[in-house]
């Protein structure tokens, strides 16, 4: 199908376009530089402006976990009920949305593209099963290994071509796109009710440090060749002090690429919840002085949130400081998960620091393309509030007044009221887009220029009423077809699936471990291409 | 032919080293299996539901189909029922199907674990993969279940006998199993604790009550089991339908769970139910994700709407609320109070099973298909939630599940 848009505003940041009229074409699903045929599909995009198509860099919306909180949490999804339509599945929404209602809640806001961003890989074929009906959307996920026993054991018996062969064989095996590390070690020791708390603790029953297993991971995603880097969640999530473990982790993987995910959660300063301050714009320093770095913001929006990491242990904190319903879920050898439903108050002067926080990060950070918007969905809140985030990075305004409502306690222990800067819409477009696309090393993610995937938003920007712009697109274009139209979903469509092309051999040692102590066969283990009915397969290089 | 780490389509284990020998298209021997599941595997064709039928008289497949759908059509409150042995590509063409009727879309849960799955609703769950506690469980406590005849490899590969990463065999381990008769569980457990029926919420509350340090009547045998709970490295907590199917049902899993819960102040503990069909996890899991709820969903607003009771088969049939049904992979006639089940009778009625049944004898239509693990490939997820894929082992003319459902849906909106 060819189509041609008209006279829009376009911003493209990766090919240093920022607000021009322009016209694109696509033909193929694929943006051309003319098109050939006569007479093509036009869209007047005259008033509108014109971005790449967004790509979620973080959310959890598929897989045992999120499958887990669905079954938990009847109470959330009644206030919030979707009903079908010609071109629609029903389905229910708020924090844990059904799998039909996520991919259409994100192609409704001109999102094209998204990824889950842990999954075990036991059960890596119910993330793919997910995945499979979410529709309209592009998708994939990252592999949950940093407490995986292979990478351990390799660390621990310092084999590190091991641990890379072991690496390229779980990827190709789970039909997964990324390593996610969550709280490296701490997790295998959450098997025994422990921790780790600091990068040089020993993990329980094993000679491994967290700083070995980020190195060692870090290390064989950059010699793989893996278009994103390690994804790492870091130690010490969600407690007071815990910016300097991340400081600590973002220079210890120098000189590895590393993207340091919902970064909020580990930019807390204060030694005690008493103390509790923002430790953000610490944060933002490492981040403007450090290359190869990136990180998703995982920005606190008011309101319910569904907490859910592999992190164990602090899913065990949480419940005990939330008195909340709670859930566990270790999984053999290989990782863990917890979840608790969270609400987060203007009024509790912790949660409004933490709102602050986020923002901090965001506008402190100088360059836009190493920190990118999430609220790391649900668990600071749900995906579809992004809107309201775009408002608050744009207006400063708009940001005074919402710290006005908030507890006093957030304006003195943080910098927020003092920052000026709002994001233009080239900055907006590169945080919810280009940059995300960049680090995920989606080349034809992201952007407008030839070659790229015809994935495209467009809206109807108001100054005076921006969340409201971003919240439904007037068109939203997958692959060329016009799928949403004034905020509606008008088609039903089947997005990709990513994978890579690696290849890795377990050895004979490993195979017996795995036979030894799995409880699968090994030959039942990895995941059919019949679970990625659009496959696409990335190329390592 | 030899077709080995095939899937087991009969009970929760799921267990998936099944070695099938097939001679001349028939399953003559197996290898690996359990008595239940030899018996599945060989016996596989007998009892086949032949033809499709329709008022009792074979009709060629087409024929049925129309009828099928003609009868869900017209239906103002059709129920779909069933689900938990089949695999997951048919539960969510089922789940399609039901959205598009408006119809009432129940599980097989809904009358064995429904109350565990109340139970987490209320207060979460703490679980862990089979191979957790193959791997590192030296207390193993099995409470109102029986797997010695129902899950009869349990033992061996995942609790009480196998190798694991940090207990080496029995030895280092310690079983318990509590119920209400000396089972043939009981006989291979360290301790057993009959416990008197109808008073597992009381004991469990109390044994609570007692972690927390307040006075209670709790009797010694249970004292010294809540101090072998929290002395230990990492315990597991089996149970099965004598705690979600007596007396108090969800409120007896809601006091474990939260037993569980209040253990992990002292140690690691875990809770995992012994899910009985083979796919009843999957289909729980399915149902979650496509409508937000696992099982007793009613579409008749054009959105999934959850209520146990309101929508749970049993209860929408006693009633005699539903006017046509499509069950599928489950024979309602042979455990529904008769209450309920009668009600199938009296209204038109589609069985979809590779077999004959109770149900299938009553239905106005019955659609012989494929069997599921066997003639058949698909997602089915353990009793742990480890999704695993069934395989085909013979072959067959029958269509499966998914692709019978995915005609029905076809005819039904065209």
């Amino acid at each position: 199908m060819s189509l041609v848009i008209k006279n829009g505003t376009v911003y493209d940041p990766l090919n240093n376009i920022h607000g021009e009229n322009l016209d694109i074409f696509v033909d193929n699903g694929k943006i051309v530089e003319e098109l050939q045929v006569k007479n093509p599909k036009e869209i007047d995009a005259s008033g509108l402006i014109v971005f790449p198509g967004g790509v979620e860099v973080h959310t959890h919306v598929a897989g045992s976990k999120v499958n887990i909180a669905r079954i938990m949490r009847p109470e959330d999804h009644r206030k919030d009920v979707v009903k079908k339509t010609p071109h629609k599945r029903s389905g229910t929404g708020y924090t844990v949305p059904s799998t039909f209602t996520i991919g259409y809640r994100y192609a409704e806001m001109g999102y094209t593209t998204i990824w889950e961003a842990a999954a075990p890989p036991l059960g890596a074929r119910h993330t793919h099963e997910e995945l499979i009906d979410i529709p309209i959307v592009d998708k994939g996920f990252f592999v949950l290994l940093g407490s995986n026993y292979f990478i351990l054991k390799h660390v621990e018996e310092d084999n590190f071509p091991a641990l890379k062969n072991y690496v390229a064989w779980i990827m190709d095996a789970t039909k997964g796109y990324a390593v996610k590390i969550v709280n490296p070690g701490g997790v295998e020791s959450w098997k025994w009710g422990k921790n780790v708390t600091s990068l040089d603790d020993t993990v329980q029953n094993f000679e491994v440090t967290p700083r070995e297993i980020l190195t060692n991971l870090a290390r064989a995603v950059d010699e793989l060749h893996l278009p994103h880097s390690i994804h790492v969640h870091c130690n010490n999530l969600g407690s007071p002090g815990n910016y300097e473990i991340t400081k600590e982790t973002i220079g210890t993987l120098e000189p590895y690429r590393r993207h340091i995910t919902h970064i909020q959660f580990n930019s807390y300063a204060g030694e005690d919840w008493a103390s509790f301050s923002s430790g953000g714009s610490e944060i933002a320093k490492v981040l403007n002085s450090t290359d190869k770095v990136t990180c998703d913001v995982g920005q606190v929006i008011f309101g319910d949130a569904t907490t859910m990491t592999a992190d164990g242990p602090w899913q065990h904190t949480l419940y005990k400081l939330s008195g909340n319903k709670w859930a566990n879920s270790d999984v053999e050898m290989e990782t863990g998960a917890g979840i608790v439903p969270y609400k987060f108050k203007k009024k509790n002067f912790v949660n409004a620091i933490q709102w602050t926080i986020g923002l901090e990060v965001m506008l402190l950070t100088e360059d836009p393309f190493k920190v990118f918007m999430t609220t790391d969905h649900p668990n600071a809140g749900p995906f579809y509030f992004y809107p309201q985030v775009i408002q608050l990075l744009m207006s400063k305004s708009y940001r005074d007044e919402m710290l006005s409502q908030v507890h006093d306690m957030a304006r003195e222990r943080s910098v927020l009221e003092s920052i000026d800067r709002e994001y233009t819409l080239s900055e907006v477009a590169t945080v919810t887009r280009a940059g995300p696309a960049q680090a995920l090393g989606t080349a034809e993610k992201g952007h407008l220029g030839v070659g790229a995937d015809a994935d495209i938003s467009l809206y109807d920007f108001r100054e005076d009423a921006i969340e409201k712009s971003f919240k439904k697109a007037v068109y939203t274009i997958k692959d060329g077809h016009i799928v949403v139209k004034d905020g509606e979903v008008v088609k039903d469509y089947m997005g990709r699936t990513y994978c890579l092309d690696v290849k890795g051999e377990l050895s004979d040692e490993e195979k017996e471990i795995f036979s030894k102590y799995y409880t699968v066969q090994l030959a039942n283990y990895a995941v059919e291409d019949v679970y990625l009915p659009r496959k696409e397969v990335v190329p390592c290089r | 032919m030899i077709k080995e780490n095939v899937v087991c389509p009969f009970c929760g284990c799921l267990c998936d080293d099944i070695v099938i020998t097939v001679e001349d298209g028939h399953i003559t021997k197996t290898k690996n299996t359990c008595a239940i599941s030899k018996s599945k595997f060989v016996n596989h064709e007998k009892n086949a539901l032949k033809s499709s039928m329709v008022d009792n008289k074979e009709v060629p497949l087409e024929k049925a189909l129309d009828e099928a759908s003609e009868i869900l059509k017209n239906a103002d409150f059709p129920l779909i029922y069933g689900l938990s042995s089949t695999e997951c590509e048919a539960q969510r063409h089922a789940i399609h199907l039901a959205e598009i009727l408006g119809a009432t879309i129940d599980q097989t849960a809904s009358v064995c674990h429904g109350p565990t799955i109340l139970g987490t609703m209320d207060a979460g769950c703490v679980k862990c993969s089979l191979g957790e506690v193959k791997n590192r469980a030296d207390l193993i406590v099995y409470w109102g279940c029986n797997p010695a005849e129902a899950h009869m490899r349990h033992f061996r590969r995942y609790s009480v006998y196998p190798e694991g990463l940090f207990r080496k065999d029995k030895k280092s381990r310690k079983t318990v199993v509590v119920d209400v008769r000396k089972t043939p569980s009981a006989r291979i457990a360290d301790e057993f604790i009959m416990i008197e029926p109808g008073t597992d919420f009381e004991i469990l509350s109390m044994m609570r009550a007692h972690l927390k340090g307040r006075s209670t009547p709790l009797s010694d045998e249970y004292i010294s089991l809540l101090e072998m709970m929290k002395d230990c490295e990492f315990g597991i907590l089996f149970f099965g339908l004598g705690l979600t199917m007596s007396r108090g049902k969800h409120v007896n899993v809601d006091a474990a769970i939260r037993l569980v819960r209040d253990l992990n102040e002292y140690t690691k503990f875990s809770i995992t139910p012994m899910r009985g069909h083979y796919n009843v996890t999957g289909a729980g899991s399915t149902m979650a994700w496509i409508t937000g709820y696992p099982f007793a969903v009613n579409f008749s607003q054009g959105y999934p709407v959850h209520g146990p009771g309101e929508f749970s088969a049993v209860d929408v049939l006693a009633r005699k609320e539903c006017d046509a049904a499509l069950i599928i992979a489950s024979d309602p006639v042979a455990n529904f109070p008769a209450d309920s089940w009668k009600h199938l009778a009296d209204i038109p009625t589609i069985v979809m099973d590779p077999k004959i049944s109770l149900t299938s004898k009553l239905a106005k239509v019955s659609i012989p298909v494929a069997t599921a693990g066997i003639e058949a490939e698909g997602t089915a997820y353990r009793m742990d939630g480890v999704p695993l894929r069934l395989k085909k082992v013979i072959d067959t003319t029958r269509l499966s599940d998914a692709q019978i459902l995915s005609a029905l849906i076809q005819r039904v909106i065209a």
